[in-house]
């Protein structure tokens, strides 16, 4: 059902989707950005306060609900998507947004991550990647890079880590889109294209915790990397960055990714991005260095959501089957004892 | 007990009179087992001269009788559980009172024609009340020298076996474990034995209907339906339009050639003594149906969604013995539920959770393992203060254990299986049909509440079947449900003075929004709170809510001696200790039942029931838990009496308990 986005209803600020609760997130952490984008963001879509609902799993940016004044629910370790599936359908005319972590979402979660993406149902999911486990104090998390070392892990980790993107396009979610705690703008254009989007959205927030795993991100987002480490996405657009836009993303015969120094003869030999293949998608959402990293909608098609599908069910069989409850009970043969 | 002569017509005719000298016979034969009565009177003689009982238009032999235990035994792929239902359905359509219990294994095929793959189906059925599906057969079905010995030391002393006699080569009875044929060893003398050609039989009912050899074969379950028709009088007409409605042609045709061909083959061969009639019960006046636990639970679940006036929303992820209350839900979409199969069971009750969250009745049904799985959510219900009902089919564990049998070993966790101080209201359903009226008992509860509330059934219940009165919408209580809408003054845990629920203020209701979660909150505000008192505090306000329940939980009432032997149950083991208690007393002995519905919390009146009594014997099909609380709650000196081997008890088992701690 369409969120309701009468006019007529009093405009909301940022403000108004500011709890009275103080926030406890450590000094400087990226959190604070997300959350104030959010709130941005919110204000502006149109919608009344109270068809927001915000679910949360556990870990630092789990307690996001706590300072969102809309409904909120912070629950348990990893199942924030489960219990996001089961509000959107019991409820369906909620915005419901889920905020997770790397640890939350693709460690204890995972399961439900997967699940959630390949139903389609139509949530927004915001996963703060911090590559490290802050709440429980400095532990490597299941995005945490091979030899690093934590508290966890003192002669650094043997873990493979995951590529959140990869694992969303593996599970084939219909939205995939990756962005930077502090790329403010390129942050609030992706939330609004998220909740525009009909189905699970998988959003990777690069987040940086100043605690335990200080400039995890450093490489590409400071001010002077930012443009020639990072391409930032746009569906037909080729597929360039630098400052002055003159390196551009080609494919090798071996199907892989390369720079090559733009010019205007080989502008026609840079890729121009198609969000809708999810070939590329993978492609891009793999980049690291010497290749710059994605930002934006990595990828993006329609497919039928499940609450959809499960709205329709219900009322078809309530429309087709004319079954009452007294019939239902009786089922299939009964007796009279008089 | 009383057994009065009649015969049969195919218009279905009650027990008719009979002299007063067929009565005083047929009175001291119904004190025999119906197989005796068939070798003590030959053929023929239930016609008493003078009598007006008309002629049996197909001219068959027919004794009335009162009370009939059959089981139906063969490969898990022999269709014995279909087999069984269809007797069921059609026997609960012929009026009597019926109990059954299908006995299978967890393989789905396990090797065929060994002892392990044996899967059995017992119904007993009776012109009087019954309570449970019988201690001992009279009569065996067996399909394969598996089946047979499986089986045969339940059976009744001179019990009627029929037996498949095509299954006994070389080769079968290897897989039996076996070197010599039981059927030639002398090892079933004590029974009257029935020797089949089931297997040929059947092949020549369905030939030149196009079926292969297998598939003829596979027909053979329907020929011996057809045998127990004929032996028992059944009207064949259920059977035949579900064949006709469940098969596509030529299995439809054949399955009701090798039915057809079954009962003709009783009919004409006289391999029975006489043909048996079981008048119906004299149950109370109303409408009838045959129905299982599972199915009960399921439509409780629909009509606490109807008196409620909300949707069901149901997560749930495969797991026996729960599954069908899956299956029955998901049918009813047009009467307002939904039923959500997770990816895990904990999504099942989280997604259960989420609905709940946004306005919906919420279950989730499970099994011992998946509650397991689900005791970290239950717990996060717990602290939120949602309603929520959590069912736990029970079956044989720990772990893995006997996942297609019966157990009652999930009290504990259902009481006590969630870290931190996590009280959870328990009730447990005692037949079938009260599995319908628990579902919705706790349902009300949950929402009346707010908290989630574990319903507990067991593996015997769910798939056992009993007719069942049908109760009318409009004759239970309505479930009122009222969430908060006015912003003024609203916090999230305020409380309403008498149940102490918290509002349910629904995602969606302006003005009321408000966050919450699995930390400790500020009692009123709902503000996350580490205050050591208010931690306490709450706590308690949880612990109280339960106890509040006492309200609406009704006294128990000592069905018997109140001062004697006190014999305590719970749950599905209801049919069994009644009866049990039942023949004690009419042998004299002093003592009393007492079933709890309610075990979180227990009704306010049963420690003074415990302590009026002389002694207390407490019988559970675990290893004493209910007998632990009791006596750890009102320091009472409760024997246990506890069976744990996957199998319901024996009224015999229970009788015997009860006669050694009376003497």
């Amino acid at each position: 059902m369409p969120i309701n986005e009468d006019p007529s209803l009093p405009r909301v600020t940022k403000k108004d989707f500011m709890s009275d609760q103080t926030v406890r997130w450590c000094p400087g952490c990226g959190d604070y950005s997300i959350l104030s984008q959010v709130q941005t963001v919110f204000a502006g879509l149109g919608i009344p306060r109270e068809k927001f609902a915000v679910i949360s799993g556990i870990g630092c940016s789990s307690r996001f609900p706590y300072y969102m004044n809309t409904y909120g629910f912070h629950t348990i370790h990893g199942r924030a998507p489960a219990i996001a599936s089961g509000l959107k359908l019991a409820n369906p005319e909620l915005s419901v947004w889920v905020i997770t972590g790397d640890g939350d979402s693709l460690s204890i979660g995972g399961n439900h991550l997967i699940h959630v993406l390949r139903r389609n149902v139509d949530l927004q999911i915001l996963m703060f990647n911090n590559r490290i486990y802050g709440l429980t104090k400095g532990q490597y998390s299941p995005t945490s890079e091979q030899g690093k070392r934590t508290k966890s892990s003192p002669l650094g980790s043997i873990d493979h880590p995951f590529e959140p993107c990869r694992v969303a396009l593996g599970s084939d979610a219909t939205f995939v889109a990756r962005t930077v705690d502090v790329f403010v703008k390129e942050q609030r254009a992706i939330l609004k294209e998220s909740h525009d989007h009909k189905g699970a959205s998988f959003v990777e927030i690069l987040q940086n915790c100043n605690i335990f795993n200080d400039g995890a991100y450093a490489d590409f987002t400071g001010r002077a990397d930012r443009k020639e480490r990072c391409v930032f996405v746009e569906h037909g657009q080729p597929l360039l960055f630098g400052a002055e836009k003159n390196k551009g993303l080609a494919l090798t015969k071996r199907l892989t990714l390369e720079v090559i120094d733009v010019t205007e003869d080989n502008l026609d030999q840079v890729l121009v991005h198609d969000e809708t293949n999810r070939v590329l998608a993978g492609l891009l959402s793999s980049m690291r260095g010497p290749l710059p990293v994605a930002l934006g909608v990595l990828y993006r098609v329609e497919r039928p959501t499940y609450d959809g599908a499960a709205l329709a069910q219900v009322a078809h069989a309530k429309e087709t089957n004319t079954q009452d409850f007294a019939a239902a009970l009786a089922g299939k043969k009964t007796w009279t004892v008089s | 007990m009383v057994t009065r002569l009649s015969c049969i017509s195919t218009s279905r005719i009650g027990p008719l009179p009979c002299s007063d000298e067929d009565q005083r016979y047929v009175t001291i034969l119904g004190q025999l087992t119906w197989a005796e009565v068939s070798i003590a009177r030959p053929p023929g003689l239930c016609y008493s001269p003078g009598s007006t009982v008309p002629e049996d238009p197909m001219n068959r032999p027919t004794q009335t009788i009162d009370d009939v235990v059959i089981r139906f035994a063969g490969d898990s792929g022999d269709g014995m559980q279909l087999t069984g239902s269809q007797f069921t359905d059609t026997t609960a359509l012929q009026g009597n009172d019926l109990a059954t219990f299908p006995d299978f294994p967890a393989e789905i095929r396990a090797p065929a024609g060994t002892r392990a793959g044996v899967s059995g189906f017992q119904i007993h059925f009776s012109s009087s009340d019954i309570h449970t599906p019988g201690d001992a057969p009279g009569v065996l079905v067996a399909m394969n020298p598996a089946a047979l010995m499986a089986n045969v030391g339940d059976l009744k002393r001179n019990g009627l076996i029929i037996v498949n006699t095509d299954k006994f080569t070389k080769r079968d009875l290897e897989k039996a474990d076996l070197e010599v044929s039981p059927l030639e060893d002398g090892t079933l003398d004590a029974f009257q034995v029935v020797p089949v050609q089931l297997s040929k039989l059947t092949k020549g009912s369905v030939k030149g209907l196009g079926l292969g050899s297998k598939e003829s074969d596979r027909c053979k379950n329907f020929f011996a339906l057809g045998m127990a028709y004929w032996l028992f009088s059944r009207d064949m007409s259920h059977t035949r339009s579900w064949i006709e409605g469940k098969f596509q042609s030529p299995y439809k045709e054949a399955n009701l050639a090798a039915l057809e061909a079954g009962w003709s083959y009783a009919d004409t061969v006289e391999v029975f003594h006489s043909a048996y009639e079981v008048p119906p019960a004299k149950l109370p006046a109303g409408t009838y149906r045959n129905i299982t636990g599972n199915e009960a639970l399921a439509l409780g679940f629909v009509a606490a969604g109807q008196l409620a006036g909300r949707e069901v929303f149901q997560g749930a992820y495969p797991i026996t013995p729960a599954s069908d209350v899956l299956h029955h839900l998901s049918k009813y979409k047009h009467l307002g539920v939904f039923t959500f199969q997770a990816e895990d069971e904990i999504a099942a009750v989280c997604a259960a959770i989420g609905a709940a969250f946004g306005g919906a009745i919420a279950i989730t049904s499970s099994s011992g393992p998946g509650i397991a799985l689900k005791g970290e959510a239950i717990g996060l219900a717990t602290i939120t203060e949602l309603p929520l009902v959590i069912i736990d089919i029970q079956r044989g564990g720990p772990s893995t254990g006997l996942p297609t049998k019966t157990e009652q070993s999930d009290l504990y966790i259902a009481l006590f299986g969630r870290h931190g101080e996590s009280p959870t209201p328990v009730l447990a359903a005692q037949t079938p049909g009260d599995c319908f009226y628990t579902a919705v008992e706790a349902t009300r509860i949950a929402l009346k509440y707010m908290m989630p509330v574990m319903v507990l059934t067991d593996g015997y219940l769910a798939n056992g079947a009993a007719p069942w009165k049908l109760p009318r919408l409009s004759d239970l209580e309505p479930i009122v449900v009222e969430p908060h809408t006015e912003p003024e003054g609203f916090q999230p845990y305020m409380r309403d003075p008498e149940t102490l629920a918290r509002p349910w203020a629904i995602p969606g209701t302006p003005g009321l929004e408000h966050r919450i979660g699995g930390l400790e909150k500020h009692d009123g505000t709902g503000n996350v709170s580490y205050d050591p008192p208010n931690h306490e505090y709450m706590c308690r306000m949880r612990a109280e809510k339960v106890k509040r329940i006492q309200a609406d939980v009704p006294d128990v009432v000592v069905d018997g001696d109140t001062d004697g032997l006190l014999v305590v149950s719970w749950g599905g083991t209801y049919g069994a200790v009644r009866s049990a208690v039942e023949q004690a007393r009419k042998q004299g002995l002093r003592c009393g039942h007492v079933h709890l519905r309610w075990l979180n919390p227990f009704p306010a009146n049963l420690e003074a029931v415990l302590q009026a009594a002389d002694r207390i014997l407490v019988c559970e099909l675990n290893l004493g838990q209910l007998a632990y609380i009791l006596r750890a709650t009102y320091l009472v000196d409760a024997v246990s009496y506890a069976k744990v081997q996957g199998q319901p008890f024996k009224v015999s088992e229970v009788l015997a308990r009860i006669q050694t701690l009376s003497a």
